[in-house]
């Protein structure tokens, strides 16, 4: 039984990467986007950080950084979830269905495909972001803090990604996978601390679980950790819905629906 | 035989039904732009405290980004749907009746530049609900409409021409994500003299988007601004004929093949 788990895991997750790495246009649209939002938010809006009442201290690129850094980990999950779509639109999906001794596997190989697509994309966004000269004021503990919560993220798009995948069994769903992880990204606090955004953008970003993964990611960059049970509260919650929201697409998916 | 203009005519109806029946084009096209906005302007209100910022509101600032955005959109549903047409082998059939080259390029832009002055007037009227000053009133409403549209026709150069040149709407969509790199190093979310990082600064310096946008910009916060409208003009003027001379040097290479 486990090792049936982790073989159709493993097979999965070779085939991902494989796919993925020798496919540039799937690996480099993943990777450009962050640095371009990265580009776009710590260069061009950098001077957001002279606002009075603007308070984190290790400056905006770092602000910006964590941002993006949780970003581009929910949209590795997002691809992947286009990844499981186009597997299904070819055929191949319920080929894998038929072949696979224990189904479940199937999603356990695609959250470590997110995991493993992500980290290539955070390497080269964090990369950039030292290279510009970004201020890292957490120790080890506290920046392994930030990369759990970015695994988090990614785990929840990845399960979101995948059960729409698998309910719809086709690309032309890529925006239902994609919009609402938009939405609850930029209804976080991306430019500017929760208390200096305005109307009712304020009030979403307080209720809206992003925020308190956002919050807790810069305050481990900046070595002044705050709201991190919060957070982890918020992303293993999110996951918890996302292995309900994934297995249940799996069952329907197994029923021909 | 019918004059180029009718032939525009018949290739721009069926250009302007065929959009207006997808509402996953239209959709997108007014709501996207319109949500940024509504962030972009809670986010980011704060930063009109700064020193030397040219309007008393984030919203009024940039409010003019959502008509860029709609350019975009344009561009991405003029490529599309002329690479669908080359991919479905309508473009092949067509080449059996009398149609110039240019009606098909103009026609087809049609339904692109439709959807965005239907975008246009719905960002406008958004706006001025949420409160937006135009500065330059209601003639320089007018001609921000008029501005805007000439720029995603302009814009739909561009999608027309990778259309015509890969034949692929998949390709065309690939190319997007380039475009918006365009833009968001540009001066599009701040003024120029208020970038504080030297090299974003100079690339937005350089970037002709910037030009756009602070031509389209002048009318909500400065009112009537000579320099700053013809410079954005003189931009979408050089990318209007460049797009569509590349688009028409695309269709020509695509059509003698076929």
């Amino acid at each position: 039984m486990t090792n049936d788990f982790t073989a159709v895991a493993g097979a999965v997750l070779r085939r991902n990467l494989i796919h993925a790495f020798k496919n540039p246009a799937l690996l480099i649209p993943s990777a450009v986007f962050p640095l371009l939002f990265f580009t776009a938010f710590a260069g061009g809006l950098s001077n957001v950080a002279n606002v009075p009442g603007f308070d984190f201290s290790s400056g905006y690129t770092a602000f910006q950084f964590v941002f993006v850094f949780l970003q581009s980990a929910a949209f590795g999950g997002v691809f992947t979830g286009f990844a499981v779509a186009a597997d299904f639109e070819s055929g191949f999906g319920r080929r894998l269905l038929l072949g696979a001794p224990q189904r479940k596997g199937i999603i356990a190989g695609y959250i470590v495909a997110a995991f493993a697509r992500w980290l290539f994309t955070a390497t080269i966004v964090t990369v950039a972001a030292l290279i510009v000269g970004m201020q890292v004021d957490g120790n080890a503990a506290q920046l392994l803090g930030l990369v759990s919560l970015a695994l988090l993220a990614n785990a929840t798009a990845c399960l979101w990604g995948t059960g729409v995948a698998l309910r719809f069994q086709t690309l032309q769903a890529g925006p239902v996978m994609q919009i609402p992880v938009f939405l609850i990204l930029f209804m976080a606090p991306v430019y500017v601390p929760l208390h200096l955004i305005q109307g009712w953008v304020n009030t979403a970003a307080s209720y809206n679980p992003a925020t308190a993964l956002l919050e807790a990611g810069r305050g481990f960059l900046s070595g002044q950790p705050e709201v991190s049970g919060l957070a982890y509260l918020a992303g293993f919650g999110l996951v918890a819905l996302g292995v309900v929201w994934g297995l249940t697409g799996l069952r329907r998916a197994e029923r021909g629906e | 035989m019918t004059s180029t203009l009718e032939q525009v005519g018949l290739v721009a109806r069926r250009s302007v039904r065929r959009t207006m029946r997808q509402p996953a084009l239209i959709v997108p096209t007014l709501v996207f732009p319109l949500f940024l906005l509504a962030v972009n302007s809670s986010g980011l209100s704060s930063a009109t405290k700064l020193p030397g910022f040219p309007a008393d509101s984030y919203l009024d600032f940039a409010i003019t980004v959502a008509f860029m955005q709609g350019a975009l959109f344009a561009a991405i549903t003029a490529g599309t749907e002329l690479a669908t047409d080359i991919q479905s082998g309508f473009l092949n059939r067509l080449q059996l009746t009398p149609l110039r080259r240019a009606a098909i390029l103009v026609g087809q832009v049609a339904g692109a530049t439709t959807l965005a002055l239907i975008g246009a007037l719905v960002y406008l009227a958004v706006g001025l609900i949420a409160g937006v000053d135009v500065k330059s009133g209601v003639g320089g409403a007018i001609v921000l409409l008029l501005y805007a549209v000439f720029i995603a026709i302009a814009f739909s150069g561009i999608g027309a021409a990778m259309g015509a040149r890969t034949g692929s709407p998949e390709a065309v969509q690939g190319v997007f994500p380039l475009i918006f790199a365009v833009f968001f190093l540009s001066s599009m979310s701040m003024p120029r003299d208020l970038i504080s990082i030297d090299w974003f600064r100079t690339v937005a310096t350089w970037n002709p988007a910037s030009y756009l946008v602070e031509g389209l910009r002048s009318l909500v916060i400065t009112g009537w601004d000579g320099t700053a409208l013809w410079r954005g003009l003189a931009v979408g003027v050089a990318v209007l004929v460049l797009s569509f001379w590349v688009a028409s040097r695309a269709l020509a290479t695509r059509m003698a093949r076929t």
